[in-house]
């Protein structure tokens, strides 16, 4: 099991060198807080277990994570103690409302917002005994572009970007696109606007994206990048309302546009990633 | 921890100082004053004597590893509180072991102090040079955008390439160093190792370069520019009424200078 991944030679996730990626492992990550990132992992997560998928979301924030909060979930066990050596790794595994496994950073895990030789090591041991058990493990990861964050996202095969069209929030989308792929050579990078207006806004912002992109990432046309875009998710009063009841919606309301919206999200996922991978 | 109360201080006589005294008189770097005129500014004067001691290269004069790493420390909290960007440059004198096998050890340490203050030349007193171990230096550059990394470091370069350093009476020879350098990422609380590993490898790449030259690690370009803002919303900033629209809660507003801009 351990052979799974060999843990790649000691560099920083700044550096140049990218880590060999894992098989179905999808960061979902933003750039700038409060876009729902969080709420996406959470619910779409649900929305692939739906699918009969075996499912595992895994609380990569480790310096500020809130999983916990929005899964209204506080195991004994969680990740800090795995990494303390306090528990098993299959201790610290539960089974989340929708069906689907989680693995929470815990209250402690501050120590570990450092990435340091240590973390790096206690993150591959984790990541190398989890992925083979799941179809699909999707790793949440904190907001901004720090070291922890980089190094999270360079575990996973796919990274799913999301977004809303607020400008500060294009923007730091945006720079964290440019970092991937400046230094993990990313080519393909799937988006998901959240809280949008209107039908097609997703789309719009997309190609805005993609044009910026062109223009002052992608200037080598033998490295052409691609943002897939893969759905958008309606702004809609029943998310606040699930969130302020600590619910998911997926199963407070699944029949709402944004539930609606998650499950499409997770088909093609499914359809275009997981399914692939296997 | 002892408090001792103004009625009754340190008794200087108690205390085992000879050997520190020793250690400070010997590096001559202070004149003590006399402990039995004020036994408080005595103490205080082999304290801090110790301290800068410890924080010294005996014999370059410049800081010497443990500094090294407290100013790398100190200068990665600044970088994570204020984005500033800093630099590290690790430095490495080539074919060092052929002055020593050819010319002696003197002729080595002569090298090692004369590079090092050319080194500590060529930059600001705010940056940080330190003898990071045998014929390696390093320096601290807090506060150094990445559009001058490159030049302070191939100034360094050249400054020694062009030193003639006179190792006896009748022979001077001259050296050569190669640079890695590696930017604190900005924004980000990294640690002190990761940093130098960075460095290191640059140092390693102009090595295997050919040697007498810079390798710098460019810091991710996280910076979104002016100009690619105006090009992600553009059509924000133009005020497009029907996207203002689109925003949740802002459709009264927007519409109503929708209007007033078509009413113009």
């Amino acid at each position: 099991m351990s052979d799974v991944l060999n843990p790649p030679v000691s560099s920083e996730a700044t550096a140049s060198v990218p880590l060999k990626p894992l098989g179905k492992v999808l960061a979902v990550t933003s750039g700038k807080g409060g876009v729902g990132k969080t709420f996406v992992s959470a619910n779409l997560a649900a929305a692939l277990a739906k699918l009969g998928l075996r499912v595992l979301v895994l609380d990569a924030d480790l310096g500020l994570a809130n999983l916990d909060v929005v899964l209204n979930l506080y195991p004994k066990i969680t990740l800090h103690d795995v990494f303390t050596g306090k528990a098993k790794l299959e201790e610290a595994i539960i089974r989340a409302p929708g069906g689907f496994s989680v693995l929470l950073a815990g209250s402690g895990m501050v120590e570990y917002s450092r990435l340091t030789p240590e973390v790096r090591d206690d993150f591959l041991r984790i990541m190398n005994g989890l992925v083979p058990h799941y179809d699909v493990v999707l790793l949440d990861t904190g907001a901004g572009i720090s070291d922890v964050v980089l190094f999270a996202v360079s575990l996973a095969s796919e990274v799913l970007v999301v977004a809303t069209p607020e400008p500060t929030s294009l923007t730091d989308a945006y720079a964290t696109i440019k970092v991937l792929v400046g230094q993990q050579k990313r080519q393909t990078i799937r988006m998901v606007i959240n809280q949008t207006a209107r039908l097609g806004d997703g789309r719009a912002i997309t190609v805005q994206l993609q044009q910026v992109l062109d223009r002052f990432v992608a200037t080598d046309p033998a490295r052409p990048i691609k943002l897939v875009h893969m759905g958008d998710i309606p702004a809609d009063p029943a998310v606040r309302q699930a969130i302020m009841r600590r619910q998911l919606l997926m199963q407070a309301t699944p029949s709402c546009p944004a539930a609606m919206a998650i499950s499409q999200l997770a088909l093609k996922l499914e359809a275009s990633v997981i399914s692939v991978n296997r | 921890m002892v408090t001792q109360s103004s009625s009754s201080p340190v008794e200087l006589h108690q205390l085992q100082l000879d050997d520190a005294r020793a250690l400070l008189d010997h590096s001559m770097l202070l004149a003590l004053p006399s402990p039995e005129e004020s036994p408080s500014d005595y103490l205080q004067a082999v304290i801090d004597g110790l301290c800068e001691l410890s924080l010294k290269d005996p014999l370059t004069g410049l800081g010497n590893r443990r500094h090294f790493r407290a100013v790398q420390e100190r200068t990665i909290d600044g970088v994570a509180r204020s984005g500033d960007p800093a630099l590290l440059l690790m430095l490495d004198i080539d074919h060092f072991k052929k002055v020593n096998d050819t010319y002696g050890h003197q002729a080595g340490d002569r090298v090692l102090q004369a590079i090092g203050k050319s080194i500590a030349s060529c930059v600001r007193p705010m940056d940080t040079v330190a003898r990071y171990g045998g014929e390696e230096f390093s320096v601290v550059l807090p506060n150094c955008h990445s559009s001058f990394g490159s030049t302070v470091a191939e100034r360094i370069r050249a400054t020694v390439e062009a030193l003639v350093i006179p190792i006896s009476p009748s022979v001077s020879i001259s050296v050569t160093v190669s640079v890695g350098g590696a930017y604190a990422p900005e924004w980000v609380r990294s640690t002190a190792s990761l940093w130098t590993e960075r460095a290191d490898v640059q140092l390693y790449r102009a090595k295997t370069e050919g040697r007498n030259r810079v390798c710098i690690d460019h810091q991710q370009e996280i910076y979104v520019s002016a100009e690619e803002k105006n090009l992600l919303f553009g059509h924000l900033a133009l005020g497009d009424p029907a996207w203002i629209e689109s925003i949740p809660g802002e459709a009264t507003g927007a519409s109503a200078s929708g209007s007033m801009q078509r009413a113009n």
